[in-house]
Order: structure tokens, then sequence, then C-alpha cells
């Protein structure tokens, strides 16, 4: 008995443990949405308070989880369909590939389209769109180009330089003490580059306008263009009148480029970062509108003076559950929105939230919602090895180590590569 | 969460007794066969699941790297060597290439270099196991870390301002610089202080092993070598350093290895910007953030082919070594 009991021992434990393993990844009840996004710390709890009324009023459930590897985890879920119910996307260029994938679900449905249309930024509605249908939402946007200066070393609020040699004849009028007229920093770990990138984009765009800046990205313009040259020809002289140089721009984090504007003698006079670095470095101890302020990037040429750089967190559907319809459909709402501004640092692509803490973000975010020509952070819309390819350059480019034509050059030869259709 | 803590006690009660089982049953099967045939068939049915477990995890996808290599982005068509010709065509591959071959041939130096060199001094004072510890402790820290540590320690702040980095504070009491020792890229300097980064990590290793090897060192040679007369430095030359050999191309061998690997610490400081790039960062950015399957593939497939000829050597001293014994 006892003899051929023992045949049956290991196979009961086989038995078990695969059993063990098939119940583990059984799938969570309907009524929680999973969510993953990029946001962190504050930015997670400001999304955690948006959601809130949300959940109370449904009785549903977010499980939230904000991780910085949002590529390499949709990158991998798509393929084998394991993925959260709602998640932030990395730019429009992979939405509409996740969208082809048949991974990401049409909203077309799922949103008020009306009510959408009618209080969201045209430019962003249209981001959110591949082939005709609306696959993601902005949830939060952001404005770049912003020149910052410290107040107390002179207030542009009544006088913003309108033109950039308004910009540059004011600022050497205006030296006292400082170092130099701008301080720029580019060093941002893995992604060291982005700040000098966004520089470009913004003087392209004002120098020859968005059809040239979206074509550009589209890489239906070359870099070796006399247009796009012009761009990096206008940076190199930023670098070259900037706090310490292109060295010490390498060297510095971008989160704390700003600060030498508060030393004494102020290291620089301006400095150039989209809207949410009110809330990093020394401006996050400072007052927005008193102790600092900014104004928006002056314009290179009239035609193009109205014309706003942004960029934005999109956010999409893989499972279109009842509960994760409805929560999609919450989050584009003004009073979703409201909280979230409400918090400080985000700007919403909704006009009618309005609640911002203070006139600076009001303002920002007034800028985004009625822009006329608005165009999305170019780096951000082109393949993956194009963008790395463009920080990567910037960061030889601003260190000295290659010219600009060296450079342009090289990124040409990438592009070459990187725009071919996927065969 | 009962559900985890359920699979969890299940795996680790189950797993060993599967083991367990599996052992018992192959012992069922042997008393089957005839007497003859047992020992020999005995430690193949004991080793089977462990080459399972190695085909299943290191053959098999390391087949499926090779095949991917020749195949285009989607994995759909063959491109024969096109991944190749792009690897060995674009400047950055062959910048990363040169940078490995420096990694290779000065991280080997300068951890067997100071690890020997340790090792011998510390052999002659009294504080030797505090000063092993002091010089092993790097090695316990994530490379990560260690890159992030040293990321202060090379610090640039512009001339005039504060130095806030040690190396730049420290030649600042002498009036010099301050140097952006991460952006110089004249004679290669900054990829040299990547290097530095992962020998103050490795050196501890490398000493760990060398003075047990000098321990190991029948003390009457020497003794005898120094009746007849002999210097420390004959000592060394003459008697230390040959018994040491063995060992030192056994560390060798494992550093040259590590340079191959060499990413973590060109990852967090540099990014492999400014030419500091190195091929296992350039694999890791085809595969994870360009999806380029093909590509990354065939760079792994070149760093195996790097790696393979060392290991043959290192396999065939040992064996040359048993033959000895």
């Amino acid at each position: 008995m006892a003899q051929r009991f023992r045949w049956f021992l290991p196979l009961v434990v086989v038995a078990l443990v695969m059993a063990a393993c098939g119940t583990s990844t059984s799938s969570g009840d309907a009524k929680t949405v999973t969510v993953i996004g990029t946001w962190t710390d504050a930015e997670q709890d400001a999304f955690l308070a948006m959601v809130k009324p949300w959940e109370t009023e449904t009785g549903n459930k977010v499980k939230y989880q904000g991780t910085r590897s949002i590529n390499d985890i949709l990158a991998a879920g798509v393929p084998t369909g394991v993925l959260p119910d709602l998640a932030g996307l990395p730019g429009p260029g992979q939405m509409a590939e996740y969208a082809a994938a048949g991974a990401l679900q049409p909203l077309d449905d799922v949103l008020d389209v009306a009510t959408y249309t009618d209080e969201t930024s045209p430019a962003l509605v249209e981001l959110g769109k591949s082939d005709g249908k609306t696959y993601g939402v902005f949830i939060k946007a952001a404005l770049k180009g912003l020149i910052y200066y410290n107040t107390a070393s002179h207030d542009y609020a009544d006088a913003p330089p309108a033109t950039w040699d308004e910009l540059i004849s004011q600022g050497e009028a205006n030296q006292g003490d400082a170092e130099a007229l701008w301080c720029v920093g580019i060093e941002s770990g893995d992604a060291s580059g982005w700040p000098a990138t966004d520089w470009i984009e913004n003087i392209l765009l004002r120098q020859s306008g968005p059809d040239v800046y979206n074509d550009w990205w589209a890489g239906k313009v070359k870099w070796t263009d006399p247009k796009v040259k012009a761009a990096f020809d206008l940076y190199k002289e930023v670098i070259d009148n900037s706090y310490g140089g292109g060295t010490n721009t390498v060297a510095t984090k971008f989160e704390l480029a700003g600060d030498p504007l508060f030393k004494s003698p102020p290291g620089c006079e301006f400095f150039q970062q989209a809207n949410f670095m009110s809330g990093l470095g020394k401006f996050a101890d400072l007052k927005a509108g008193t102790d600092f302020n900014a104004f928006p990037f002056p314009a290179l040429n009239a035609d193009y003076a109205k014309a706003v750089e942004g960029a934005g967190d999109l956010f999409g559907m893989f499972h279109a559950t009842d509960a994760a319809k409805s929560l999609m459909k919450y989050l584009v709402t003004a009073d979703a929105q409201d909280i979230w501004v409400k918090a400080g640092g985000a700007l919403s692509a909704n006009k009618n939230a309005t609640s911002y803490p203070d006139d600076f973000s009001k303002n920002a975010g007034a800028a985004v919602a009625n822009a006329e020509q608005f165009v999305f952070d170019a780096s951000d819309l082109m393949p993956s090895a194009m963008n790395a390819a463009f920080w990567s350059h910037m960061v030889s480019l601003t260190s000295g180590s290659e010219t600009v034509d060296e450079a342009l050059v090289a990124l040409q030869a990438v592009a070459d590569d990187a725009y071919k259709p996927a065969s | 969460m009962t559900d985890k803590l359920i699979t969890a006690a299940i795996v680790v009660v189950g797993v060993p007794a599967v083991l367990v089982g599996y052992i018992w049953a192959t012992e069922q099967v042997l008393r089957i066969l005839p007497e003859r045939h047992r020992p020999s068939l005995r430690p193949w049915l004991w080793l089977a699941p462990a080459l399972a477990f190695l085909a299943l995890f290191l053959v098999y996808p390391m087949l499926g790297t090779i095949l991917r290599s020749f195949q285009d982005n989607p994995g759909k068509n063959f491109v024969g060597l096109d991944n190749f010709f792009w690897f060995f065509g674009s400047p950055d591959a062959l910048s990363s290439l040169k940078n490995n071959l420096l990694w290779l041939i000065f991280l080997t130096l300068f951890v067997v270099g100071f690890g020997l060199l340790v090792a011998v001094l510390v052999d002659k004072v009294k504080y030797e196991s505090f000063a092993k510890s002091v010089i092993f402790v790097p090695l316990a820290i994530s490379m990560v870390a260690a890159g992030v540590i040293w990321l202060y320690m090379y610090q640039y702040k512009p001339p005039g301002a504060i130095q806030t980095g040690t190396l730049n504070a420290a030649i600042g009491i002498a009036g010099l610089g301050p140097v952006p020792w991460l952006q110089v890229e004249d004679f290669s300097v900054n990829t040299f202080m990547l290097i530095i980064v992962m020998a103050w990590m490795w050196t501890g290793f490398a000493m760990v092993i060398i003075s047990a090897a000098l321990k190991g060192i029948n003390p009457e040679l020497m003794e005898a070598a120094r009746m007849d007369g002999a210097t420390e430095w004959q000592v060394f030359r003459g008697i230390v350093f040959p018994l040491l050999v063995p060992t030192l191309v056994v560390v060798s061998t494992t550093m040259v290895i590590t340079a191959l690997k060499a990413f973590d610490v060109v990852f967090t400081m540099t990014s492999g910007n400014l030419n500091t790039n190195v091929i296992a960062n350039q694999m890791y950015a085809e595969m994870f953030k360009f999806n380029q399957y093909g590509r990354a593939s065939a760079i792994a497939v070149v760093l195996l082919l790097a790696i393979i000829p060392i290991m043959f050597f290192n396999i065939g001293r040992f064996r040359a070594q048993e033959a000895v014994r």
C-alpha cells in the first residue's frame, strides 16, 4: 500500500505547482480600472485627487502605477496583450502604431465628442487622432519656450520683448553685473540633450513657421537644409553667450540650470524652459509672478509671431470595459481637469479648466488652449532612433566636440536610416 | 494577497519536493534497467533537469538571437548579413568598438595591476585584513550607485564658482582646473574616467583572488631564496610572480569579459554621449529604445563572437593546468 502510494507523491506535487501557477495570473474584477502613467510623487497625488470624485460617484476603484519606463512596458505589452486598462502614451507616433496594431481602443463612442472638441485646443484634438478616429486625449499639457527671468534684476512684465532683436538689446541694456545673457543646462541622464532640442524647435518654429517645422520632424525637410542650419547657428550663439559656456551647459542638470538667475551677482539674465520649470530647482521655492516671471519666446519672423510649441501627456484606452470607458470620459471633463490644474505645475488642454493657483500658470494654460498656431514637441514626434541621435548630437555640439555642419551631416545620415518605411 | 502567499508557499515547498521526487523517480526507473547500464545512465539522469533549464534559458535564446540577427526588424524576412553590414558601417558602432577595446585593455591592466600590487603589499603588513576589506568594499556597491558616486567626484562647475566635485576641488587647491572630466574627448580621457570607476570597483576582486594564491605559495621557497641572498625584488620576479601566473590569467580573462559587457557605468554616467559609448549600451538602445530587434541581435552576436575565443583560451589553460596536476 505504502509502496504504491509513493509513486503518486511526485505527481501530486507537480500538479499542485502547476495549479498554483495557473491561478496566479487570473484577471482582476471589472470594477477596478488599472492605469499606468509617468506621474510619480506630487503629480501622482494630483492624479489620484483627480480620480477621487469619480471613484466616490461610481463606486469603482482606480489602481494606479507611476513609472518612468512606460515605453518599455507598452512595447512589451502590445505584442503579448498584457496591458493596463488605461495608460499614458509616449507620443502620437506610438499611439498610431498601437492603434494600427489593434491594441488601442477608439474613443469616439466613449467621449462626449461634441463637448470635448469644443473645449479642447483644436491642435491637440488633431494630435490625438489616427486614421480619422480619436485614440488619444491630452490629459495634461505643457507650454514650451518660456523665457524666465528674475524680477529683482529687471521686471519685463509691462513691456516684454516682442522680437528676438528687442530681447538682445534689452538684455544688453539691463545686463548690470550679470555674467552672461543666458543660462542653459541640458544634462538629464539618459535623455541628456533634450532641453537643447527644445531650443532648436522654438527657434526653427519662429524663424521658418509651423509648415517647415512639421515637415522637418516628419523627415521631409533635410537636416542640412539652410533653414534648419539657421536655427542651429542661432542656438550656438545662445550657447556662446551663456553662463559657463557650452562646457557648463553640458555639465549642468536641466532642473538646476535656472538657479544662477538668483545668484549674486546673477549668473545670467534669461533662461528658456517649459512652464513646468516653475516647480523645479530654485523656482520651486520662489513665488511665480513675484520673485520670477516669464514672457513668451519672442518672434524671429513677424509672420509666425503667434506660433506656440507645446507638449502633453497623451492617454489611451487598451481595454474597453465599462468602468474604463466611464473613467476616460470623466478625465477630459472640465470638472476633472480643474482638480488637476489646481494642484499646480500642470496645464490643461481644456479651455474651461481655469482653477490655476496663480496667474503665471493661468497665462500659460490660456496660451496652450487658445494658441492659433500650435505645434507639438518635434523631437517627441520623431522616430525614436532619430530622437536619441538628436539629443546626443546636441550634447556634442554644445560641448564643442562637433561643429554645426558636422552635427547636421551626422543627423541627416541617421535620418536616412530612421525614416525608412518598416518593411 | 492570500493567493500570493499560498503560491509562494507551494513554490517554496513544492520546488524542492519536485526535485526530490524526480531523483527518487529516476532511481525507480534505473532499478528496472539491467545492472551494467546503471552507472553510465545515472549521472545523465541527475544532470537532466539542469541541462533542460540550460537548454531552455541559454541555448534556445542564443540560437534565437543568432537567427534573429539575420532577419529584418519585424522578423518576417531574412536579410542576410545586412544587420552586420549596418553595424560595421555605422560610425557610432565603430566608435563603440574602439571604446570597448580601450575598456578591454585598460580595465584589465588597471584591475590586475593594482590588484597584484595591493595583494603583495598588504601581505607584508599587520593590518592586512582591514586594508583588504576597505579595498573590497566597492565591489559590494551596485554599479549604478558607483556611477552616481563618481558623477559627484567628476562634477564640474564653471571657473570662479565653488567646485563641488571632489576632483576639481582637489586640483583647485593647486590652482588648476576646473576640468570637465567627462567631456574631454582628446585621448579618450572621458572613457578613461569611466574605466577608472570600474577599476575602482573590481580591484578588490582581483586582490582577494591574487592574495589567496599568494598565501598558497610555500614560504620555504622564498626563505630558501632569501638565504641564498636574493633581494625582495628577485624573490618576487623569480618565485612569486611565476607561481601567480595561472591566477593572473584567470583574473585577466574574467576582466576581459567584464570589459566587453561594460554597460551600467556608461549608461548612468554619460549614457554614451561624447564618444563614450560601448557596444552593450548600443545593443540596449537598439533593442529597447528603437525596437530594432534584428540589429540588437546582430550586436549581441558580435559580442558573443568576441567572447568565444577568450572562453576557449580559458578552458584550454584550465585543462593544461589539470594535466600538470
